[in-house]
């Protein structure tokens, strides 16, 4: 008995609508996002993680008032990520009634940002997200080897992932949000070797994202990932399976969770 | 002009009281919700929300600024009053966060440092116990010991935990619901008309806004 493994559903919003694309393209609308948060909360998920990928500033209004709506409705946590640039953007969001934030590119481009909005924030709500891709695997010689990569995973910046990870957390981040950008879409499962490297590395709650497109893959996220959450967007969106039959399986296989 | 306010919630500017607001309205929509930091209008509610988020030292420090600490003091000799995560640790004697913090002392613990727990834990070789900071989800309360606030949540169920801190369940008599992360927390407490949780119960889905629904509906008296 003790503290739970978590799922979060995450919604991917583009101009107020629900998206899920296959990395990062090939996009299928997936609904509202205040309706698809309420269905979510309905059937039990632990959080919500709500990812704004417009790219505009007038969109970014929209996402605040989207925000404001779902927290007004949903008691459950709700983590808002994307276009997070400063300090300034994320008392924004926490004033729209997130939990906590979320920051990726401007934490690769200011560090310092991590720790400013940790002190004046909290760790506690501030989320440091990482978007990783493997470089080399591992061989009798030497282990495998997974870098940062921005723009969608376009973009590598040479940073080694777990050195990235373990300097974010003694940076004040609370959480990682680990997603594979090798894996996200194409419903294969987590990257399970970065996962563990990543979780095994550092002191703070690990959330898994990116690849699944089973129920078995949440499990293996947990058992041989070591993830203390993990994330899924499509699985969820369309119906295949609820956030009830993903709890469920979970218990089954041994997991702790909130049912 | 104002209506009476019923439920006050106390800011002190430390961060987002919009979730605490927002379940409040949405389990008393009748009632008269106020968040602020004004001292007579929170000795004029019926119910007051002592909530807290971030660090203790700036909290503790933003409390004193505003004259905050008097008030709630007052209103804990005559009112319901609802301590939520810091806020239920700034009610504490001390708090070994930000090197040592005297808070309000309405109750006379120590809060303590998971981390410094877990250090103890990994030289006496109890891996079992060392655990990741900050402990971050749902976990599950045990009920100890009966309480008005109990009616309608079933024995074990699980809230929605955040924190770094910890007040230490077998040094806190007043401690009505327990929880265990590599040690036995105190996650509800009560104390005459003091109430406080360790959790939050505005993210804890059901069985939190039955809490709040609970403490909105309490007169104050075990």
């Amino acid at each position: 008995m003790g503290l739970a493994k978590r799922i979060i559903p995450c919604l991917d919003v583009d101009n107020g609508r629900v998206v899920k694309g296959v990395q990062f393209v090939d996009i299928r609308d997936a609904g509202n996002p205040v309706e698809v948060a309420r269905r979510y909360d309905e059937q039990g998920a632990d959080e919500i993680t709500f990812l704004d990928i417009t790219a505009s500033h007038e969109a970014r209004d929209t996402t605040v008032k989207t925000v404001e709506k779902i927290a007004s409705e949903v008691f459950i946590p709700l983590t808002v990520g994307g276009g997070i640039r400063e300090c300034q953007d994320i008392r924004r969001m926490l004033n729209a009634g997130a939990d906590k934030v979320g920051i990726n590119t401007a934490a690769i481009h200011n560090p310092d940002l991590v720790r400013q909005a940790s002190d004046r924030f909290g760790s506690q709500c501030i989320v440091v997200a990482i978007d990783a891709k493997q470089v080399s695997r591992a061989t009798d010689r030497q282990k495998a080897r997974w870098e940062i990569f921005t723009h969608g995973g376009r973009k590598s910046t040479g940073i080694d992932a777990i050195e990235w990870a373990t300097k974010m957390a003694a940076y004040g981040a609370g959480e990682i949000l680990l997603t594979s950008m090798d894996q996200d879409g194409v419903k294969k499962g987590f990257d399970l070797g970065l996962t563990r490297a990543v979780t095994d590395a550092v002191n703070v709650p690990v959330i898994a994202s990116g690849g699944v497109g089973n129920l078995q893959h949440l499990v293996d996220g947990v058992i041989e990932g070591h993830a203390d959450a993990v994330l899924a967007a499509s699985i969820f969106h369309f119906g295949e399976y609820s956030i009830g039959d993903a709890k469920k399986y979970m218990a089954q296989h041994g997991i702790e969770m909130r049912l | 002009m104002t209506t009476a306010v019923d439920i006050a919630v106390i800011d002190y500017g430390m961060g987002n009281l919009h979730s605490i607001a927002k379940a409040l309205r949405h389990i008393a929509p009748q009632r008269n919700v106020w968040v602020g930091d004004d001292p007579d209008i929170i000795k004029s509610a019926s119910h007051v929300v002592y909530p807290g988020v971030g660090a203790i030292g700036d909290c503790m420090a933003e409390v004193r600024a505003r004259g905050l600490d008097q008030v709630i003091v007052e209103v804990a000799q005559s009112k319901p009053l609802l301590g939520i995560c810091v806020g239920m640790q700034g009610m504490m004697a001390r708090s070994d966060e930000n090197g040592g913090v005297d808070c309000l002392g309405l109750l006379p613990n120590r809060v303590q440092f998971f981390s410094d727990h877990f250090k103890l834990a990994k030289r006496l070789e109890d891996q079992q116990s060392v655990l990741k900071v900050p402990h971050m989800g749902w976990n599950q309360v045990e009920q100890t010991q009966p309480h008005p606030l109990w009616q309608g949540i079933d024995e074990g169920a699980r809230f929605y935990f955040v924190h770094s801190y910890f007040v230490a369940a077998s040094e806190c008599p007043f401690t009505v619901g327990k929880s265990h992360y590599g040690i036995d927390i105190t996650a509800m407490l009560a104390h005459d008309n003091i109430f406080a949780v360790q959790f939050h119960p505005e993210k804890s889905h059901h069985d939190g806004l039955q809490l709040l629904k609970n403490f909105v509906n309490w007169d104050g008296a075990s």
